[in-house]
């Protein structure tokens, strides 16, 4: 598979469930678009099909969601079993927001393959995501 | 900062220090005194020493009982009024029985499926001896409706109930987002409630206009009192289309801004928002009414600028924070919990938050002096300095064809993001200081105790709802929705329609969904 040099990854931008804080979500994009990704920010009350579904039209190499009201677990687990459902076994599920330090480990272990909790530099979170993009598409 | 210039954090460039020079003649014009036009230096003759500003915490979470609780709480600890949270499912309209929501049941605030659980929320509370502030938008009527009939069940006199409903669906398009229906039924629904309120609510205010979320989701200060005014032009705008005076609702206009990090200019932009909403009443509405121009405020302090690393020095945030809104004269306030970046806040971090606001008020003295800032030099530049900005920015909004025009178009919105975007490059980039995230961090501070969320309470909210519709005369709910839904259909007020579905046991849920069938739901257009 050939490596687009242009474009440093595709990334889908989504907040789930009924949580309108945007704020974090829309700097991350930026931040992200500014340092050579594709990002696709699908808004607000996104459904874990409407953002896999968006993933395979894009062809994203990483989902990232925000979510500030406390339900990160719950929309985390229904994002990454509909990732499996729909084969994208290799699309990164990444989680920011409202994010105490116990559920961390939690998110990784229902699938989540990085979170960024509140206090996250933005810098970590772009390095972060590039991470991730690299390693699916096997970039040393 | 590059160089030697040094900024506001709204960018006013700053002198190093101020002098008569500095002051622009005429002062004791714009001035004025205190509770009197232009209301630059209070909204009332004796301010603090009257009474003081209203320690008014946010809070709710999980069941009715729990929240009836935590208000218990509050009040036992000198808490002078109260502030409801909803939880996400309430806010747009869905029952906790609703299987799209259920884990949000409970969460952020309290959920309130029908009438039986505002009135556990208040049970043992005296409503007519009570100021409320309710912070809900979309579905604001169903809830005053709720609250109104269960003050009836109390016997409590709609004369005598006090406080505030958010009621503000402009911002929640600009910034907070929790709207359900397209624009134009919105400000219908929001002109409803300011009609009903004037007429019927003596003691209460429909609505409270805020530019606290355009703040908290990343607009700067002078943009924060720019937005705010000129939404409260579009609503007054819009009332008076739908033939009220603007004397009739204006005295029951209140309004909600953020304290956050920039002393000064916190505590001048709020001096400069007073003498702009008074000239707005005179000028542009022609009000007869003093009282029309007298802006009144809740002032909350600011959940962005609290840290998730060393989160006790948020307290020492909160307190400056709480300072600046004091002394910008705010009529009530909500000081965060420490804890607030990484939870609902603990018993403990709301007791503390509301004492910052005890010490203040009895033991600082600085609550014994009205506008004790008035007459500095750096303040009343200041002051000025951001009213002119503030200005600037409503003639830009008038000339792009007005504030709901330009929201439609999705332009503040980027406004909004643009800033904040600016502010976290200037975090990264050191130009900003942030005390234990960029400077002087620590690896190993200690994370405090968290509230604890309680699972099972969603759990017990659904069977309570579950057993209230099986008791329930379904016949006698069918024909209150029926009732309300030729109401939305035409053009009167929905107030007493919803007084009845109220008392007839119609659901939150199932009250917002007749709206959404005639209303149709409003989906945020991509601005980004």
């Amino acid at each position: 598979m050939t490596v687009s040099t242009a474009v440093r990854g595709r990334v889908v931008l989504a907040k789930p469930g009924l949580d309108g804080h945007d704020r974090g979500i829309k700097v991350v994009g930026m931040a992200l678009r500014d340092a050579g990704f594709e990002v696709i920010y699908l808004g607000l009350h996104v459904r874990a099909e409407e953002a896999v579904a968006a993933a395979v039209a894009e062809d994203a190499d990483v989902i990232g969601l925000s979510v500030l009201s406390g339900v990160h677990l719950a929309v985390t687990e229904e994002y990454v079993a509909e990732c499996r459902r729909a084969g994208l076994d290799d699309v990164a599920v990444v989680v920011g927001g409202t994010i105490p330090p116990q559920d961390v480990p939690r998110l990784l272990g229902v699938g989540a393959r990085a979170v960024y909790p509140v206090g996250t530099p933005l810098e970590d979170v772009v390095d972060g995501v590039r991470g991730v993009v690299d390693e699916r598409r096997g970039v040393a | 900062m590059s160089g030697s210039t040094v900024r506001t954090d709204s960018g006013i460039e700053l002198e190093p220090y101020y002098d008569e020079g500095s002051v622009t003649p005429g002062l004791g014009e714009r001035l004025g005194r205190p509770g009197h036009p232009p209301f630059t230096r209070g909204a009332y003759e004796s301010m603090y020493r009257g009474q003081l500003w209203s320690m008014r915490q946010y809070a709710g979470y999980g069941s009715a009982a729990d929240t009836n609780a935590r208000y218990r709480y509050l009040l036992s600890q000198g808490q002078t009024a109260l502030s409801v949270a909803f939880d996400l499912p309430t806010q747009l309209g869905y029952d906790s029985t609703d299987e799209r929501v259920t884990s949000e049941v409970g969460r952020v605030g309290v959920a309130i499926d029908t009438v039986e659980d505002m009135e556990l929320v208040f049970d043992g509370l005296p409503i007519d001896q009570l100021s409320v502030n309710f912070t809900i938008n979309a579905t604001a009527p169903i809830i005053l409706a709720f609250y109104l009939v269960a003050a009836e069940r109390q016997g409590a006199a709609l004369a005598d109930v006090a406080g505030t409903l958010q009621n503000d669906i402009l911002k929640e398009f600009l910034a907070r987002k929790t709207f359900i229906y397209p624009p134009a039924p919105s400000l219908r629904l929001v002109a409803d409630v300011v009609e009903f309120a004037s007429a019927e609510l003596p003691r209460f205010n429909g609505i409270s206009i805020t530019g606290y979320h355009a703040r908290e989701a990343g607009c700067n200060a002078v943009q924060e009192i720019g937005l705010t005014m000129a939404s409260a032009i579009a609503y007054s705008e819009a009332f008076r289309q739908r033939g009220l005076e603007f004397d009739f609702f204006a005295p029951r206009l209140s309004f909600h801004f953020a304290s956050q990090l920039d002393f000064f200019e916190e505590a001048s932009k709020v001096r400069a928002a007073r003498r702009m909403w008074h000239r707005i009443a005179t000028e542009r509405f022609g009000a007869k009414k003093e009282t029309s121009g007298r802006l009144r405020f809740f002032s909350g302090c600011s959940g962005a600028t609290l840290t998730a690393q060393q989160p006790l020095n948020n307290v020492v945030r909160s307190t400056l924070q709480c300072l600046a809104a004091v002394l910008g004269g705010a009529q009530s306030i909500h000081v965060m919990g420490y804890d607030e970046a990484l939870e609902i806040p603990t018993e403990e971090s709301v007791r503390l938050a509301l004492r910052t606001q005890q010490i203040i008020a009895h033991e600082s003295g600085v609550a014994k002096v009205v506008d004790p800032l008035a007459g500095s030099y750096f303040v009343e530049a200041l002051t000025d300095e951001i009213e002119e900005r503030a200005w600037a920015l409503i003639e830009e909004i008038d000339k792009g064809g007005g504030y709901v025009e330009m929201l439609a178009e999705g332009v503040p919105q980027r406004w909004i993001a643009e800033s904040a975007y600016e502010y976290e490059r200037e975090v990264a980039s050191l130009e900003r200081v942030r005390v234990g995230v960029n400077k002087y961090v620590e690896d190993d501070a200690v994370a405090p105790p968290l509230f604890e969320v309680d699972q099972e309470a969603a759990e017990r909210q659904r069977a309570a709802l579950r057993e209230r519709l099986a008791a329930r005369d379904d016949q006698l709910a069918k024909d209150a929705l029926a009732a309300l839904r030729s109401v939305l259909e035409g053009d009167g007020n929905v107030m007493p329609a919803l007084m009845h579905c109220a008392r007839s046991g119609c659901t939150l849920g199932e009250i917002a969904d007749e709206m959404r069938d005639v209303f149709g739901e409003h989906r945020e257009p991509q601005s980004w």
